[in-house]
């Protein structure tokens, strides 16, 4: 992923109307997102441009994850 | 170096709920509007809160305009101006209402009215018993409100600039605002919005505490702006805390916990509330749960390796109530605190929660500061709404869904305010040649800088020293001691370095930018609640304790004030609360109990 696709990825992380998707996805950039194959990275962008909401149910598991190119992202980011 | 200059009617910084409402009104009135927000619209703050907007509707059972306006002066602990709050709780059914025609989907009640439940200080027949005053739509309120609004503004054509961050407020000789610069974050340029009227609407900024249940983003960047173009802060020294945030994350753990049975406990396991408010226990409101948790931490009663937290208890509850009862609670205990709490308590602290004083406005929406012995001169072309505004309605103590109502009510009276001084017909006064040197000067001494502070390390010297010595209970001694040190880390954020040099995309200059923001805050905090001796509302200070003379500690003969923090010399000074309503008498001063 080019340098600046990252930071804009970054920042629409690190930035979000809800604080747990803030800590959530910053830990998951500083820890997971390396480990990624670039597919899944596109995958990541996509899922970051969820409504912040339904991000959160995705990950916090009140809402199931029915996409199947989802679910190994999400379990990263369920990992505490 | 030349700038691009864009020019407009209208620029308004912020695009929460504060921000989309006053922008509707420009845009609607035919003037030529842009918004600037750091991030997607709806992706602001605003769309965290699910509590719900006030409104005395009165369709659940009876309520009046009145009632509200009395509980909000009660809980401002009269710190409130009565002609603000008398203005806002009486447009405040005209703006709910508003806002259902704009398409929010509101939770209704059976015969199709707006459905209305009952919230913390919200009382019928003045303070009696509680009322049912808030309107939500399910656990979106916020969300929803954004985007019906959002909705709004395109069809309007409110043009905006999204991932674009203001920097700085530009004023004339004569003290005149005329717009800001901002910064492009995609291509790192520095844009002039060259306007005649400015609204800042840029929300909070909790995120100069170490625990806040503010996202990120709250990093105060309107009033950062606001200082260094020499306007005072009012009322700093107020925060509302929230007694329950996950230690270490700060994630919000709702008031509904306690009432499902949750139990506060110390490192004892003692259920310690029961000693502070034998009756209410752990239902208690929420400052004195608050100041119940840190006299407990304080006095080495916290839990684990630094005993610095307390517990919240559900261990006793039925899993399935857990589940069913209280949606989400266990996943953010998994989530941020590493514990299930059907298994085992969740660590919990005081956690920061709102900012009461701000941007010192008008109920008009329009920015004042003293002048020749006038406190309410006010500032040409310069207006500001919402959390970073202080009009100031919420005083010493915001009541939990007053602030959706306060960006509605003063958002929409700042875009009128804005429309009627335009229609007026002033033109565009013309632009200082330095109008963006400063702006310029701040983003080269950051690229330039070798050997500066690291900006991570210094925002969290900032946040321990906010809460160790300006938290939800306060001393006289560790405020003393907290201004010299909030002063110290100023210096390292006035010197700031960052590694990554590029134009686009560079977070960490804008994180450095964010960061000379809080610092403007976190003095200004500092500073203003040092000065103040008494209690009040959120302030509470040890060294003004509750006696027959000061019930609560509050002194009304000396401190019946609004603070003005000075940032050009970090000098305090008072201005006196407005305690005359518009058409009402006056709510007399009375102890503040619940
Ligand atoms: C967890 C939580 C729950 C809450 N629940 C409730 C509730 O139920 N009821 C209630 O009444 N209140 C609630 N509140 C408080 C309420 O949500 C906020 O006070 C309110 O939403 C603030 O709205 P705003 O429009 O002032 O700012 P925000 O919604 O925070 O918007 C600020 C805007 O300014 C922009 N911005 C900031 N700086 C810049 C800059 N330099 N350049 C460009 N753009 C900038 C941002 O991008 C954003 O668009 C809650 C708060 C929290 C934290």
């Amino acid at each position: 992923m080019e340098r600046a696709d990252y930071e804009r990825l970054r920042w629409r992380c690190i930035r979000r109307a809800l604080l747990e998707l803030d800590i959530s996805l910053t830990r998951f950039l500083d820890e997971d997102f390396e480990s990624l194959s670039e597919e899944q990275k596109q995958v990541f962008v996509e899922m970051a441009d969820m409504e912040d909401h339904d991000l959160w149910y995705l990950i916090s598991g009140q809402e199931e994850c029915t996409d199947p190119r989802y679910a190994p992202i999400v379990a990263l980011l369920r990992k505490s | 170096m030349s700038i691009p200059v864009l020019k407009f009617d209208a620029v308004i910084v912020g695009a929460g709920g504060a921000g989309l409402r006053s922008a509707i009104q420009l845009s609607e009135a035919g003037l030529k509007t842009a918004v600037l927000s750091k991030v997607f619209p709806t992706r602001s703050h605003t769309v965290a809160a699910q509590g719900g907007v006030a409104a005395s509707l009165g369709n659940s059972e009876e309520d009046h305009w009145h009632w509200h306006m009395y509980d909000t002066v009660k809980g401002s602990d009269w710190l409130g101006d009565q002609d603000a709050i008398e203005f806002m709780v009486r447009k405040a059914n005209e703006c709910v209402v508003e806002l259902e025609h704009y398409g929010m989907p509101f939770d209704r009640t059976d015969n199709g009215k707006i459905y209305q439940r009952p919230f913390g200080g919200h009382m019928s027949n003045f303070g009696e018993k509680p009322v049912r005053r808030s309107c939500a739509a399910a656990d979106r309120t916020g969300h929803a409100m954004l985007h019906a609004m959002y909705q709004r503004n395109v069809k309007a054509n409110t043009q905006f600039f999204v991932e674009w961050m203001a920097l700085d407020l530009i004023r004339d000789s004569e003290g005149h605002v005329l717009g800001v610069t901002a910064m492009e974050m995609e291509t790192g340029q520095v844009v002039i919005f060259h306007t005649r009227a400015t609204i800042f609407a840029t929300g909070g900024a909790g995120r100069i505490f170490y625990s806040s249940t503010n996202a990120f983003i709250n990093t105060g960047d309107g009033l950062g702006m606001a200082a260094r173009a020499g306007i005072p802060l009012e009322d700093m020294e107020f925060w509302q805390f929230h007694p329950t945030g996950v230690a270490g994350a700060g994630v919000l753990i709702t008031e509904g916990v306690r009432g499902e049975g949750g139990i506060l406990r110390n490192a004892n396991k003692e259920r310690f509330m029961e000693r502070y408010a034998p009756n209410a226990k752990d239902l208690a409101s929420r400052d004195v749960v608050s100041r119940a948790m840190t006299t407990e931490i304080n006095e080495g009663r916290g839990c684990g390796v630094n005993k610095d937290y307390v517990l919240l208890d559900i261990t006793h509850l039925d899993p399935n109530t857990i589940m069913k009862r209280l949606p989400g609670i266990r996943e953010i205990g998994l989530q941020f605190a590493g514990v299930d709490c059907i298994k085992e308590p969740l660590p919990v602290v005081p956690t920061c929660h709102y900012q009461m004083g701000g941007i010192p406005t008008h109920y008009s929406g329009r920015v004042v500061t003293p002048q020749n012995g006038d406190y309410n001169t006010i500032v040409p072309g310069f207006y500001a709404a919402g959390e970073c505004a202080c009009a100031s309605v919420h005083g010493a103590n915001r009541l939990g869904t007053n602030s959706l109502l306060d960006l509605l009510v003063f958002g929409k009276s700042a875009g009128d305010s804005a429309v009627e001084d335009l229609k007026a017909g002033k033109a565009h006064r013309e632009l200082p040649k330095d109008a963006a040197e400063k702006s310029l000067a701040r983003i080269a001494a950051l690229d330039s800088r070798k050997g500066g502070a690291n900006v991570h390390e210094t925002r969290l010297a900032m946040q321990r020293t906010m809460q160790n010595h300006a938290g939800v209970f306060r001393f006289g001694d560790l405020l003393k001691s907290g201004v010299e040190k909030i002063l110290e880390v100023e210096k390292a954020a006035r010197e700031l370095e960052i590694k990554d040099k590029s134009m686009a995309w560079n977070t960490a200059r804008t994180e450095a930018l964010e960061m000379e923001n809080l610092i403007e805050v976190a003095k200004a905090t500092m500073i203003s609640a040092e000065a103040r001796k008494e209690s009040r509302g959120a302030h509470v200070r040890d060294d003004a304790p509750d006696t027959p003379e000061f019930p609560n500690g509050r002194n009304d003969a000396e401190w019946l004030k609004h603070t003005l923090f000075n940032p050009v010399d970090n000098s305090i000074s008072y201005k006196p609360v407005n305690m005359q309503p518009l058409t009402v008498e006056p709510i007399a001063l009375k102890t503040r109990s619940y």
